[in-house]
């Protein structure tokens, strides 16, 4: 009898986790897959054709170029950037810290677009803010972000959190003693940071720097908003106006495209794996996080410094995007006559489109957040706590679709669902589900990553104590694990939604007429000039975004370090 | 109730032998303890008994089923047993109640008879009225005293406790030992011990299994343990014993034979088997020790070190004849022995050694009414 039911439990298992397999390999191992065998073999039969095409034209190496020179450029000053306010917000005793990594980190949270589209309305000849305080250039003049340093400007600001973290959650492991071992050998505190500090940080550095290349050669929100205006194209936005312009037709040309652009982050995640082969970096005491280093009577100083650039990166271009929003049309003078709420009445009661895409991108988001937890507690289950070759692939599969460039993923997932379903007969593709199936791919790692971080956290023998108690996997997960797991995973849920909510890469390739999201939308007010619209609809994703981060500081207390606007 | 059965067990980690060719019969309604170091595998036992790990050798028997072997393993859930664990393991977000009933629930138990069995099972460990509480309200002898109400309200047929007292202060894992014997006199389930703490094993324990580097070294009953240990190993472990050189000159049939220690002639315990030697060796306890004057039969010896313990002193001292055999013994106040005074030590009692450091189990399981009184008396004369 005990026997019977052993085989039930083990085959519910088994079940479980080749359910979760199959998941993830729909999600992530198919669609690649399938752009690869594109790239060789377009429309299914073996050919150079399309790969000699596309790496014999010049357009393709310029835009490579391109995506370099952005993508290194914007990294610099992102690390420029990152890594000092680390430095300063982890090491020392400035105040108001809280409040300071709250609006350095927003940024990040904020669509690449809509930072994009805010900063052209700081510049330019018709930015309403610098018409207010009679500083704008002359009309017909250029705006000066419409640029390669444009592009490197806010591919920095934007990126220059993602350094941020990654450093800040190193420094955090670093043990007192190590600084106090420095100390009482006479260093001083610049010579500990340049000595003990940054040698030590090094791989956090290194990560940081590789993640932050791969999303800005990813990037397609600010190089289509700075870029394709001035025909300025990266391979991200080289992608989209060929698929735009001539549809399905080129997919083998745009598939080897992306397995160029894929090929480019893979290198660079690669040069990062090499860096830190060489040398030792494991700290080996562990012990009260450090105390901070007092800045004494520089401390007003840096304090105003480090709220003068969050002025300049945050404020200023959020307030030029909201006066931008207020005036009836581009160019208008903003006075207390001229303001008008028509552009918001516009876009949330008239706009087909634009309603659509709030209802869309809502759901779309929602659904996303929901399906990937879903998926993620059983799944990090298995990641952490049984741990075999199998399950490595896994977190490695899904890791991946997120790890590229977003278009990557994009490409593959037109491929995979351009023609109807085999059996089933289904078509996904001019639907919104492809959207969400991109978005579901794309994100899941978001959302496993926090809850690897909560069953880390949590004490193995909870479960196992309910498992003597007679309870089978299933029931474990449901009345024990996921109860104990629910703040992180209410965190993942949140950034995917936060990410899906604000994505733009993803969905400029995938959708259709009828299933628009906020960030396509935006993205065509803009190209269509009517950029009063969408400053209007920005604001309201803004609004949305800034909300639902303050209701987290509101609400109950998630570990450290998981949603990244807490300190 | 079930007896339990470790046959041969073995489990390894990579080129680490946690366990190796583990055998041990736990009778029915026996309280055993498995007492070792940090590091011995007595936690890897728990787990392969637990199923909780599949194991590389050997069988695991609980009542009439086969749990485990290499081939076959019943999952923990399906095992019907109880464990408390070291953490408590409680539930954070289910109240007092949730956590005991949620064995019930899962089989099935429906109320008013979930109720009522909870509701017996808090009274039992005197926790009657913190039913509604959550366990992070309570302090650590009630949170031990739920987890101890959670393992028992589904009756199991043998529970494993896996170091219940070690994240308790003094005072309290005393009131909570007696708990302890209580419930296994009144339950009368079969319990296996895990601990460090020799103190604890001796007073709950019908027998303690010493382990040491994944193998069993000895089971016995506490008192046997004490005073017949089977290996230098178990005598140097229990209650400090100090293992020295020996020749056994002769022997009677009872168990008594007559020794020759560096020259003194001393009437000590060995097995029946034992035979004259030149090669054997001795525990020697503490307590068998003594400064003797001059002219009383004794060992040249000289000081090391002298530590005030309250009430009395423990002196450490070099033999003299001996290299580096260092002995220690209590001598009572006042005592004005420094480092490098000569003492003549007197001895009064030993255990011959048994010479191949064999298992010696030769208390099989019995009823458990005939072995309380053994264990009883044995719990006060060892306070190691």
């Amino acid at each position: 009898m005990a026997d019977t039911a052993g085989l039930r439990e083990r085959a519910e298992e088994t079940a479980l986790l080749w359910v979760l397999v199959a998941i993830v390999a729909i999600l992530s191992l198919v669609p690649l897959a399938r752009l690869l065998f594109e790239g060789v073999a377009p429309g299914g039969r073996f050919s150079t054709a399309a790969l000699s095409n596309v790496l014999s034209s010049a357009t393709t190496w310029t835009a490579a170029q391109h995506s370099l020179v952005t993508a290194c450029g914007g990294t610099a000053l992102a690390v420029l950037i990152g890594a000092t306010v680390a430095v300063l917000v982890a090491l020392t005793d400035i105040r108001g810290r809280n409040a300071f990594v709250f609006c350095f980190v927003l940024p990040l949270m904020i669509a690449p677009q809509v930072v994009a589209l805010a900063w052209l309305q700081l510049f330019g000849p018709s930015s309403t803010l610098l018409k207010m305080i009679g500083l704008a250039p002359a009309m017909g003049s250029r705006n000066p972000l419409y640029s390669a340093h444009g592009i490197i400007l806010l591919l920095g600001v934007q990126y220059a959190p993602l350094v941020f973290l990654t450093l800040r959650a190193g420094l955090r492991t670093l043990p007192q003693e190590l600084l106090e071992a420095g100390l009482a050998a006479g260093a001083k505190p610049p010579t500990i940071l340049r000595t003990i500090v940054l040698p030590l940080m090094t791989p956090p550095l290194v990560a940081g720097i590789a993640l932050c290349f791969v999303s800005c050669l990813g990037n397609f929100g600010i190089p289509a908003f700075l870029g394709i205006p001035g025909n300025y194209l990266v391979l991200p936005t080289l992608i989209y106006q060929r698929l735009a312009g001539l549809g399905p037709s080129v997919l083998s040309e745009v598939a080897v495209l992306s397995c160029l652009i894929g090929f480019i982050a893979v290198l660079g995640i690669f040069l990062q794996d090499l860096m830190l082969r060489r040398r030792d970096f494991r700290i080996t005491t562990t012990s009260n996080a450090m105390r901070p280093f007092e800045l004494a009577r520089w401390r007003p100083a840096v304090e105003i410094a480090l709220w003068i650039l969050t002025i300049v990166v945050l404020v200023l271009p959020l307030v030029a995007l909201l006066l931008s929003s207020l005036v009836p049309a581009a160019g208008v003078p903003l006075t207390a006559k001229s303001a008008t709420w028509s552009n918001y009445d516009y876009v949330l009661f008239d706009h087909a489109a634009a309603k659509r895409a709030l209802v869309n991108s809502f759901s779309l988001s929602a659904t996303a957040a929901i399906v990937i937890v879903l998926v993620a507690v059983p799944l990090a289950y298995f990641l952490v706590w049984r741990r075999s070759r199998l399950l490595r692939v896994l977190n490695l599969a899904a890791e991946m679709p997120y790890a590229l460039p977003g278009v990557v993923l994009a490409i593959a997932a037109i491929l995979v669902f351009l023609k109807p379903l085999p059996v089933l007969g289904l078509t996904l593709y001019n639907t919104v589900w492809i959207i969400l199936f991109g978005y579901l791919a794309r994100f899941l790692v978001l959302g496993l990553r926090p809850v690897i971080g909560g069953y880390y956290q949590l004490d193995r023998t909870l479960e196992e104590a309910a498992q003597i108690a007679g309870a089978r996997l299933l029931r474990r997960l449901a009345t024990i694990i996921l109860p104990l797991v629910a703040p992180m995973a209410t965190a993942g849920a949140l950034l995917v939604f936060l990410t899906a909510f604000n994505e733009l890469t993803v969905s400029a390739l995938l959708w259709s007429s009828g299933a628009e999201t906020l960030g396509v939308v935006v993205f065509s007010f803009q190209q269509g000039g009517d950029s009063t619209y969408a400053a209007a609809l920005a604001m309201l994703t803004v609004a949305v975004t800034i909300a639902l981060m303050l209701s987290t500081l509101l609400t109950g207390k998630p570990a450290r370090g998981v949603l990244p606007w807490r300190d | 109730m079930a007896r339990l059965i470790v046959d041969c067990v073995t489990k390894t980690f990579g080129a680490l032998h946690a366990l190796d060719q583990v055998s041990l019969d736990v009778g029915d309604g026996e309280f055993m303890a498995i007492l070792g170091p940090s590091g011995c595998g007595k936690t890897t036992l728990l787990r392969q008994i637990a199923g909780f790990d599949k194991l590389d050798g050997g069988r695991i028997v609980i009542g009439e089923t086969v749990v485990s072997t290499v081939t076959q393993h019943v999952p923990p859930e399906r095992r019907r047993i109880g464990i408390v664990f070291q953490s408590y393991a409680l539930w954070p977000h289910m109240t007092v109640a949730e956590n005991v009933a949620y064995g019930l629930t899962v089989a099935g138990v429906r109320d008013p008879e979930r109720t009522r069995r909870v509701d017996a099972a808090l009274t039992l460990v005197e926790l009657e009225g913190y039913a509604e509480r959550r366990p992070s309200m309570l302090s650590g002898g009630q949170r031990q005293r739920v987890a101890l109400a959670r393992c028992l309200v589904t009756e199991p047929s043998l529970v494993l406790l896996d170091e219940p007292l070690a994240n308790l202060d003094v005072h309290l894992r005393a009131s909570m030992e007696e708990e302890f014997a209580r419930f296994h006199a009144r339950t009368g389930t079969t319990m296996v011990y895990i601990t460090h703490d020799q103190a604890e094993a001796m007073a709950l324990a019908d027998r303690i299994a010493v382990m040491d580097r994944g193998r069993l070294l000895q089971v016995a009953t506490p008192s046997q343990l004490y005073r017949e240990p089977a290996d230098a190993s178990v005598a140097a472990f229990i209650g400090e014993g100090i293992v020295v050189p020996a020749e056994v000159i002769d022997v009677d049939s009872r168990g008594r034979c007559r020794v020759d220690l560096f020259g003194l002639s001393v009437r000590m315990r060995c097995p029946l088997a034992q035979t004259p030697t030149r090669a054997a060796r001795v525990c020697l306890r503490a307590a068998n020790l003594a400064i003797v004057g001059a002219g009383v039969p004794g060992i040249g010896a000289r000081v090391v070190r002298s530590v005030y313990q309250g009430g009395h002193f423990r002196v450490e001292a070099q033999l003299d004849h001996a290299d580096g055999v260092l002995v220690h013994l209590a001598a009572a106040e006042p005592c004005r022995l420094a480092p490098g005074d000569a003492i003549r030590i007197g001895i009064d009692d030993g255990w011959v050694l048994p010479e191949t450091g064999e298992i010696v189990d030769s208390t099989a399981p019995e009823s458990a009414d005939s072995r309380r009184f053994d264990g009883g008396t044995v719990a006060t004369g060892a306070d190691g």
